[in-house]
């Protein structure tokens, strides 16, 4: 379960780049279906598993990118910790470095922080097969580019993680769901109103409905409960929201995240709205382009998560020259282009 | 005083004189040597270089246009926002010129529903709280410089502050960024949640003016905490202070700051100030608690139980805004009171592990000893950025060389312990020996090729934050001479 792959890792990206041959980054393989289908010969990273370095006390671990998220959070959890930011989990063999690659972040993202907040250094195998560290484990860093958090979200386009040195938390000691009956304009003044003031981790709008989770000191989430009213809601919801497998995510179409001004208006659509009113969660067979322009209508925009056509991919192509810059930084750190060719953009 | 660049007769075309001219303002160019005098260093006065002239825009149209014109010309620019940097980002070059985004000074919007304001680069941190104020929110990143420095300068260099422990640092605040090339061409990235297809927001925060010039920045505003505790914990020793912060953060709190100050750093603020410290103090802890009434009651009880079970013989508390500005006075004016001390001080940023407070602070005070250099510790504990402030008189000869000396052996301490070499102050010129500790070869070439990927020619800000591979001697540290900082009248982180 705890292995160290770095050397034999390196030396296949090293002859792909000299070989000019694309690879597959595979970890669990519980996001696969995110993103574009990528090119090439699958290289597998769930042997490149387990943790390097934990200090409980200094609330940081290090873990290869191949341990599963159940299983770092079976270490953390003995030392009564979890990770700081709230991680989706497709399924038991989802990886630290899948997770990492795709950045998702669940509904705690406006209280926790988003993922990109909790990596605090990672290393990488380069393009080239270079095994090089950025950041490090402590919190304040200045020293170089940032090139850690440059490869929360990239799909493995950037480089190989190998491994990723995560803030942890004191678990809470009580969760707390509630739910609402109100329109959308009420519970956002609402959200406004908590935020600062009570133990929110996380409020979610759906079907008329505001869910919210209370975490933390027992005695605090108790007294919120008592103050708030509202219905106790189960508790999975949002565990179930995070790992995107609510009845919501099954309907049939595309899956899109539109991030919008969370003062946005509720729209008729069928709609979950996530983050407070930052995320909406959108199910729909409307083209692409139809999507795009609705978030761009709010001041946002919008991501495309998974649906029956790939060649969409996550991100729309930004203006030309930014688009080149963007072509210019991957090819900094992957100048052949082999890792997960076509996962974010056709070609690179 | 180190001359960085030799100045050369360096000529230009007149028709980029003319060019120049043609894109500022009237009073936007200046290249008498009396009016770029002001400009020829930043908070590190120790290097100094006078730029071929300093230009001034007001719009962004003339920022765009000023840098496609260098471009053209293969002329070296530097931004510039206030001034106020620590490690030299904002030093000129002697081919270049200074491109000051001082005047791009508008609040373009609060929007007190969303809780973002959008920002042109020159506004100055402490006006964001300000206008953000009557909607009851503020920018959470308080550099000790906020009435001074600029948030392009913020963005630029990551700034954190006294509050960024529980609030997060720059780069944890920005949600967007806009930005020209060093060819001219404007970019936006980050949006309403600060993602994007690539996380280039992540890279230019930070970035220390290599990448691109910000034109604009959207950041998030914070609601005001309903209430705040201020603690100051008396210890009769340095390791039983230290020991207290670790285990306040080890039990998994998270205070909106957490600083120490030692013996040196606590008389030197007593004569200072005027205010006592509880008589025997060896060690002062400051610990603020924020958020809602119900939870500061918990955290204050924990944190009190903690400090006074790691040996606090005295704890003062402090709730009103003017109790606290009195129990954090001693803390916000340290750094001038310790100038006072010794002729000279060599100020040191470096970040550790929480958990290793103890053992570095002993190993700087047997370090310190053996040199025969006082050392005063004052700094930000909660997240283990140091600040060793090295006294010393630069007056007798080798003195320099030696704390320089005992300087890079306290960052190879930090790097030692698994930290990092600036915490918050920035490579620029000054820490660019202390990067070739940190990195490899390989990983400083990944740092020149994404330079190379936003300014192919290595035109903005040339020859900082990221040194050649060939460059490797020691590492720095920050300088200050017969006690005059500049910006001496700011508090000091
Ligand atoms: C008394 C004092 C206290 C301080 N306390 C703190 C503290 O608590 N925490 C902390 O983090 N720092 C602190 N600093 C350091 C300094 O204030 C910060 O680094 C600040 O962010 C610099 O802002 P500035 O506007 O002065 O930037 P400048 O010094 O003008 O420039 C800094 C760097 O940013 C670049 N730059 C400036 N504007 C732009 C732009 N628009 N686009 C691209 N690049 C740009 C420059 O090229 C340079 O490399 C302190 C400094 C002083 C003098």
């Amino acid at each position: 379960m705890t292995h160290d792959d770095t050397a034999t890792l390196a030396a296949i990206v090293r002859e792909a780049y000299d070989r000019q041959t694309p690879l597959e980054i595979v970890g669990g393989g519980t996001r696969r279906h995110l993103g574009r289908a990528p090119d090439g010969q699958p290289l597998p990273l769930a042997s490149h598993s387990g943790v390097v370095e934990y200090e409980p006390s200094g609330f940081v671990v290090t873990v290869r990118a191949g341990t599963t998220l159940h299983d770092l959070d079976a270490v953390l959890s003995r030392e009564g910790q979890k990770v700081t930011v709230d991680i989706p989990r497709f399924s038991s063999t989802s990886t630290v470095g899948g997770a990492i690659a795709a950045g998702f972040t669940g509904p705690g993202r406006p209280y926790t922080g988003a993922l990109r907040d909790s990596v605090l250094g990672t290393r990488i195998i380069s393009g080239t097969g270079q095994v090089l560290t950025f950041g490090g484990k402590v919190l304040k860093n200045v020293a170089g580019f940032d090139v850690s958090r440059l490869m929360v979200g990239a799909f493995g386009t950037l480089g190989v993680i190998l491994d990723v040195t995560l803030r942890v938390s004191r678990c809470p000691e009580d969760v707390q769901v509630i739910e609402f009956e109100m329109s959308w304009s009420d519970a956002r003044e609402r959200l406004k109103r908590w935020e600062g003031d009570l133990p929110l981790t996380g409020a979610f709008y759906h079907r008329g409905v505001l869910s919210v989770r209370l975490a933390g000191r027992a005695a605090r989430v108790t007294a919120a409960v008592r103050e708030l009213g509202g219905e106790r809601g189960r508790p999975e919801v949002f565990t179930e929201l995070r790992d995107l497998a609510l009845e919501f995510f099954r309907a049939p179409g595309s899956l899109w995240r539109l991030l919008v001004p969370p003062d946005s208006p509720w729209d008729p659509q069928e709609t979950l709205i996530d983050w407070a009113g930052a995320q909406r969660f959108w199910v729909t067979l409307a083209p692409a382009q139809k999507v795009r322009e609705k978030a761009l209508q709010y001041g946002g925009q919008a991501v495309w998560v998974w649906g029956p056509d790939r060649s969409e991919g996550p991100w729309a192509a930004p203006p030309a020259a930014t688009m080149a810059l963007l072509t210019r930084v991957k090819a900094a750190l992957d100048p052949q282009a082999i890792l997960n060719r076509g996962r974010l953009y056709p070609d690179w | 005083m180190k001359e960085f660049t030799e100045q050369k007769a360096t000529t230009l075309p007149t028709a980029f004189w003319r060019s120049l001219r043609r894109i500022l303002p009237a009073d936007g160019l200046l290249t008498k040597p009396t009016q770029v005098a002001v400009y020829e260093c930043d908070g590190l006065p120790v290097y100094r270089a006078r730029p071929l002239a300093v230009a001034l825009p007001r719009t962004r149209a003339q920022v765009g246009l000023v840098l496609a014109l260098c471009s053209r010309y293969g002329v070296p620019v530097v931004a510039r926002g206030a001034g106020t940097g620590l490690s030299g980002g904002a030093l000129p070059h002697a081919h270049g010129i200074v491109l000051s985004l001082a005047r791009l000074n508008r609040i373009v919007a609060i929007d007190p529903h969303n809780r973002t304001a959008r920002l042109e680069p020159g506004v100055r941190n402490i006006a964001v709280s300000e206008a953000a104020a009557p909607y009851g929110l503020f920018y959470a990143p308080d550099p000790s410089s906020q009435i001074a420095c600029t948030i392009g300068g913020n963005v630029a260099e990551n700034a954190g502050g006294v509050h960024c422990l529980k609030y997060g640092l720059t780069t944890h605040n920005v949600l967007a960024v806009q930005f020209f090339t060093a060819d001219g061409v404007l970019h936006e990235v980050g949006g309403v949640t600060g993602e994007g297809p690539l996380d280039l927001l992540a890279l230019l925060v930070g970035s220390e003016g290599l990448l691109g010039v910000v034109v604009e920045v959207m950041v998030r505003l914070t609601p005001k905490p309903p209430a705040t505790v201020a603690l100051l914990a008396a210890f009769r020793s340095l390791g039983e202070a230290a020991a207290s912060v670790s285990a306040v953060i080890g039990e998994g709190i998270i205070p909106a700051g957490l600083e120490l100050m030692d013996a040196l750093a606590l008389s030197a603020a007593q004569d200072y100030i005027g205010i006592p410290y509880p008589p025997d103090s060896q060690a002062v802890v400051l610990a603020e608690v924020d958020g809602d009434l119900a939870t500061i009651e918990l955290d204050v009880a924990h944190v009190r139980r903690l400090l006074l079970g790691h040996g606090a013989f005295a704890i003062e508390e402090a709730r009103s805004e003017e109790d606290r500005r009195r129990l954090w006075l001693g803390r916000k004016s340290a750094f001038p009171a310790v100038g006072r001390l010794a002729p000279d001080y060599y100020c040191m940023d470096g970040t550790i592990p929480r958990s290793a407070l103890v053992s570095v602070l002993a190993e700087i005070g047997e370090r310190s000893r053996h040199y025969g250099l006082p050392v005063a510790n004052v700094f930000h504990a909660g997240d283990g950025n140091l600040h060793p402030l090295i006294l010393y008189d630069a007056k007798i000869p080798g003195e320099l060389e030696r704390v320089e000396e005992l300087g890079a052996e306290i960052l190879r301490l930090c790097l030692a312990y698994g930290g990092t070499i600036s915490g918050e102050h920035g490579v620029g010129v000054e820490k660019l020996d202390g990067m070739c500790a940190q990195f490899t070869a390989a990983e400083l070439a990944t740092f020149h090729a994404l330079k190379s990927a936003f300014d192919p020619h290595h035109l903005l800000n040339p020859g900082k934050a990221v040194p050649t591979p060939a460059r490797c001697v020691e590492p720095g540290g920050m300088h200050v001479h017969g006690g005059r900082l500049p910006f001496s009248s700011l508090e000091r982180f």
